[in-house]
């Protein structure tokens, strides 16, 4: 990274603007997926709102708002000097934390689909501390194995037992709600942090099959609850639990098989009209894509998923800086991870979780957090020199 | 950056690569490789198809007047679907629908079972449609109840009340009709699961028996279809087909509906008249058919049962009785189902078979009181002597001991219990030709062939029963164990494959083992009056649209000729003028003032009824008339009735005034059902409205 045509591209990019040091294609990228986003949630609750005598831009309008919030935060978080960041690390993690407890306290949090991961807030809106968690996550720990006492190449035994009750800490808020699927984002995403921090490579081997003991165990000893055991019972056979989960499953893939190549075209798809698929605004979004887009429309967001994918480890690999490689890691592997869960839901690859599709499902708190993920990228691109 | 975390990070980056790639494959094989099944599978999600059954056509008789049309009740339903899930299986809810309906709450548990949720034997009454479609309680409920239902609708789930089309037979001039009309049902399983090739669907009717199952197919008509598009809670969200209904065709028959209800009522006349005189009578039929062509006018059959039971909603008594033994079977059809030994009005068989045989018909004959037929003697009818008579008269004082001894000969002749190999059979031949073993045709199911216990057919019934008779001892009950029935058995066993003198002489005048229908002596008696035309029996006459075109018209087949000259024949309609006019059946026909030809029947049946009783003799009267030029065939059997002339010659001679318009000993020509002494031929003009003629 010594060549004078990418010190002047940097110098460039670092010049002082609003938009200082945006990379063309991760944005580009992220805006046409907000775009494309915002067209599914309106196609996947037009039509029933007005069926029903409700509003049918109610969804679309709050998406917008949570947009627009979404992008400032995502402003403010690439702008804020560096240093800053990393002096707000512990106390975004303190919040973080104070947030999951909230949520577990009767009558603060709600529960919805059999998690108690919301808070209500004044206006209709609720947030999910969990989704901010996530980033207080990435931070805490980076900070953690980035910033050693000594001049070692890898992380000391102690560096890792820090960071891994950062991380245990809200994994198990986390768990207690219960969310199994941000669990397992988390969990890989920091599994990802440490692997590339330089840990020696048994920490991950062990950390992999801790991961792998606690899964079976969680499933054989009641800390599932009833219908996530029905959840996992249906992804293994899907005729398992044909009322709920298993219902659920079937038609979020007949509904996606149904659109074929090119789709039923926007606002036109039956079964997305129909909401045979429920929660199709937020963790099912994928289906409406199906069915509407077709392959060639649903293929090319996944396209623009691999695309911000890239991106975000090229930033990751390029940075000098320690503690941005492993946050920019952390990003990059949470979106990778929530993707997978989440499409591979849709389409019956992985068992079904409560997770939201980073950048197209409806949802404030899911939208803030990967507008802030998105930022932070963009905030360590901008100090790649 | 270190080297290891340099390879960590491309070892995540393949790894999420892999992912993504995986997700993209998983992509293509639904949308693409599984897509046509991903969106059949759609639209049966999305599609409901809302089928609206076609306005079942009119059955009318042969001058438009409906035998059955349509209405609209209204019928209270239970989904199955909805009550099972009721903590009781809806128990209370049936319990407080039969309170509110005046029914048993048993009835209403039994309708709503399908037939194949119910043990054999328990079936009655149960629901052959299916569990996702309403099951309807009673179609003809009181508004009032309806509004109690739908108004508390919460206290009645799975209940509705819904307007529907039913089937109707208005029973004008009291008509009855049951067994030929038949009734309409819901669709079976079997129906739907499309065995015959014909689309059904679950909301249609169906033809169960009768005319109604006959032309079902013209009758039915084609149910429009509107395919909705519906969303997850059920409510339609576009309609995406939707092609009309159309009615179906009308059947107009051969039936007269005065006529109909006059055979019906003479019938059940003569059925107490036999009663009165100490018979059981426990069943009967009458039919009327056109001479020249088959066609059937009348056709009638005691018991019967109401034809609307069903749409009233049958309960589960009704349903048992149709079928029981002790209500005397009514849901069977006598005229063509019951087979009965003709007796005496086998005769004319006889008659063509002496003549065959070479017989002087003008010839005189002995009519002794008994015959000694190889070691037995076969008695006269009540072991009268006549003494000398003509053949002619023999036939009309229904003489059997002249039959008896030209049977004895024959049977003689062709070898008696060792048959000849080139043999006569006179008596056999001539009944085949009459075919009584062969079906009439009629165009109502079920309908049964007639049993001509042949040789074929003894030798038959030796292999099924030899072992039987040959270990009596062994396979009989107790009860079956007399002197009597012990030599029977020995008998049967040592010979009982060959025609023995007995089976012969009793053959020839219609006793022993063959049995015909009444339809059947009704097609004869039609041969013997046309000249010996053997015409299929029909009551459908023609198919038209409801816009007045004609789709189709029955005509009857002719399917055979008797074999008889035509001096045999004529001779033979002479005798049967003679049993009218100084013969057996003339007290139930003096003064009766247009010319009748028939044959009164009088047959002895073994075996006994329910309650022990021996069984009383089958009344059997066959005719025809006018006697000069025949148009009408008129036959009636009143089963355990007791003489052949004084129950159904009576009965026959009801119907008879009734279709040349006799009142006491005159013709009144304005009250005769056909003026110009024919069934109308001109197809009618098809409206639910159309009256009854009536005579000034």
């Amino acid at each position: 990274m010594s060549s004078i045509a990418e010190r002047q591209r940097f110098r460039r990019a670092s010049r002082p603007s609003l938009f200082a040091g945006f990379d063309p294609i991760l944005s580009g990228a992220i805006v046409l997926l907000l775009a494309i986003g915002t067209a599914l949630v309106y196609a996947a609750t037009r039509d029933w709102y007005a069926a029903n005598n409700l509003d049918p831009e109610y969804y679309l309008k709050r998406h917008i708002i949570n947009i627009a919030i979404g992008s400032l935060l995502a402003w403010g978080t690439t702008v804020i000097d560096y240093r800053l960041l990393r002096a707000y690390t512990p106390i975004a993690w303190v919040l973080g934390v104070i947030g999951l407890v909230a949520v577990l306290i009767p009558n603060v949090g709600s529960t919805v689909n059999g998690s108690q991961a919301w808070i209500a807030l004044p206006g209709g809106f609720q947030i999910q501390p969990a989704e901010l968690a996530k980033i207080s996550i990435i931070l805490g720990i980076s900070m953690i194995l980035s910033e050693r006492g000594h001049d070692s190449d890898e992380p000391t035994t102690q560096d890792m037992l820090q960071a891994l009750a950062v991380a245990a800490v809200p994994i198990l808020l986390i768990l207690a709600q219960p969310d199994i699927g941000t669990v397992f984002i988390i969990s890989a995403s920091v599994v990802t942090i440490i692997a590339v921090s330089g840990s020696p490579t048994r920490w991950v081997v062990a950390l992999l099959i801790i991961a792998v003991i606690g899964g079976f165990v969680a499933t054989q000893s009641g800390v599932l609850k009833d219908y996530q055991i029905k959840r996992l019972q249906s992804f293994v056979d899907p005729n398992a639990d044909s009322q709920g989960a298993g219902y659920q499953l079937r038609q979020a893939r007949i509904t996606v098989g149904s659109g074929g190549l090119i789709g039923t075209g926007l606002f036109n798809g039956p079964q997305t009209n129909g909401r045979f698929v429920p929660e199709q605004q937020t963790d099912f979004i994928f289906t409406v894509a199906g069915e509407e887009l077709g392959f060639l429309g649903s293929g090319s967001i996944i396209l623009l998923y691999i695309i911000i994918l890239m991106r975000a480890f090229s930033i990751a690999r390029r940075t000098n800086d320690p503690f941005g490689r492993l946050v920019g890691t952390g990003v990059a592997a949470w979106f990778a991870f929530q993707i997978f869960e989440n499409i591979g839901m849709t389409l019956g690859l992985m068992p079904m979780t409560g997770v939201p599709l980073p950048f197209l499902s409806y949802g404030g708190s899911s939208m803030f957090a990967n507008l802030i993920g998105f930022g932070l990228l963009q905030n360590i691109h901008a100090k790649q020199r | 950056m270190n080297q290891r975390s340099r390879l960590s990070l491309l070892v995540v980056q393949i790894l999420i690569i892999s992912l993504m790639a995986a997700l993209f494959g998983r992509l293509f094989y639904l949308q693409i490789a599984a897509g046509p099944k991903y969106r059949d599978a759609a639209l049966s999600i999305q599609s409901r198809d809302v089928i609206n059954p076609a306005t079942r056509g009119l059955i009318v008789d042969s001058s438009g007047v409906p035998l059955a049309l349509n209405k609209v009740g209204l019928a209270i339903t239970i989904d199955r679907i909805v009550i099972d899930k009721q903590p009781d299986k809806g128990v209370s809810v049936m319990k407080s629908l039969a309170l509110l309906l005046g029914l048993k709450y048993s009835d209403i548990y039994q309708e709503t079972r399908l037939c194949g949720e119910l043990p054999k034997g328990k079936k009655a009454g149960c629901w052959t449609g299916s569990r996702y479609q309403p099951i309807p309680i009673t179609k003809q409920a009181d508004p009032n109840v309806a509004l109690q239902i739908v108004e508390n609708s919460d206290k009645y789930p799975g209940v509705d009340a819904t307007p529907i089309a039913i089937r109707n037979y208005p029973g004008m001039e009291s008509v009855n009709g049951a067994h030929v009309l038949g009734y309409v049902g819901p669709m079976t399983e079997e129906n739907l699961s499309n065995t015959d090739g014909i689309k059904y669907f679950r909301s249609e009717s169906i033809g169960k028996s009768g005319l109604e199952i006959q032309y079902d197919s013209y009758l039915r008509g084609t149910p429009g279809i509107r395919t909705v598009i519906v969303d997850r809670k059920e409510s339609i969200t576009r309609v995406s087909q939707n092609t009309k209904s159309t009615p179906g065709d009308h059947l107009v028959t051969n039936l007269d509906i005065r006529l109909q209800a006059s055979a019906e009522s003479a019938l059940a006349d003569a059925v107490r008249r036999a009663r009165g005189s100490g018979f059981k009578a426990d069943s009967g039929a009458a039919v009327v058919m056109d001479v020249r062509n088959g066609r059937v006018l009348a056709i009638a059959s005691y018991p019967t049962y109401d034809p609307n039971l069903w749409e009233k909603g049958l309960t589960v008594k009704q349903a048992n009785d149709l079928f029981s033994e002790k209500t005397g079977v009514p849901a069977l059809s006598r005229a063509l189902q019951g087979l009965f030994a003709p007796a005496s009005t086998f005769k004319a068989v006889s008659t063509v078979a002496a003549a065959n045989a070479g017989y002087d018909l003008n010839a005189s004959y002995d009519c002794p009181s008994e015959v000694e037929v190889g070691t037995r003697a076969f008695q006269n009818f009540e072991s009268k002597a006549q003494g000398r008579m003509s053949l002619k008269k023999a036939i009309a004082v229904s003489c059997d001991t002249i039959w008896y001894r030209i049977a004895f000969d024959e049977w003689l002749r062709d070898g008696g219990l060792r048959p000849k190999a080139d043999l006569n059979d006179y008596f056999y031949n001539a009944a085949r030709g009459f075919q009584i073993n062969v079906k009439t045709g009629i165009d109502l199911p079920s309908e049964s062939a007639g049993r001509l216990a042949d040789r074929q057919w003894r030798k038959d019934w030796y292999e099924n029963n030899k072992d039987f008779y040959c270990n009596y001892k062994e396979r009989a009950s107790k009860s079956q164990q007399t002197p009597f029935l012990l030599e029977l058995a020995r008998e049967n066993c040592l010979d009982g494959d060959k025609i023995r003198a007995g089976d012969a002489v009793n053959f020839s005048i219609g006793q022993g083992d063959t049995v015909i229908t009444p339809l059947k002596l009704a097609q004869m008696y039609s041969a013997i009056a046309n000249g010996g035309t053997i015409w299929q029996a029909l009551v459908g006459k023609a198919i038209i649209k409801t816009d007045g075109t004609i789709v189709k018209t029955m005509t009857p087949e002719k399917l055979g000729t008797l074999p008889a000259t035509p001096a045999t024949l004529k001779f033979l309609q002479g005798s049967l003028r003679e049993v009218v006019t100084s013969g057996t059946a003339t007290g139930s026909f003096s003064g009766f003032p247009v010319s009748v030809s028939g044959k009164t029947g009088t047959a002895q049946v073994f075996g006994r009824n329910l309650n022990g009783s021996a069984k009383d003799d089958t009344s059997w009267f066959a005719s025809y008339a006018p006697s000069e030029k025949p148009r009408y065939a008129v036959v009636m059997m009143v089963s355990q009735g007791g003489y052949g002339s004084s129950t159904s010659g009576v009965g026959v001679r009801k119907i008879y005034e009734t279709l040349f318009g006799v009142k006491g000993s005159k013709v009144i020509p304005e009250l005769a059902l056909f003026p110009d002494g024919k069934p109308p031929t001109k197809l009618p003009k098809i409206s639910p409205a159309t009256k009854v003629k009536k005579a000034p």
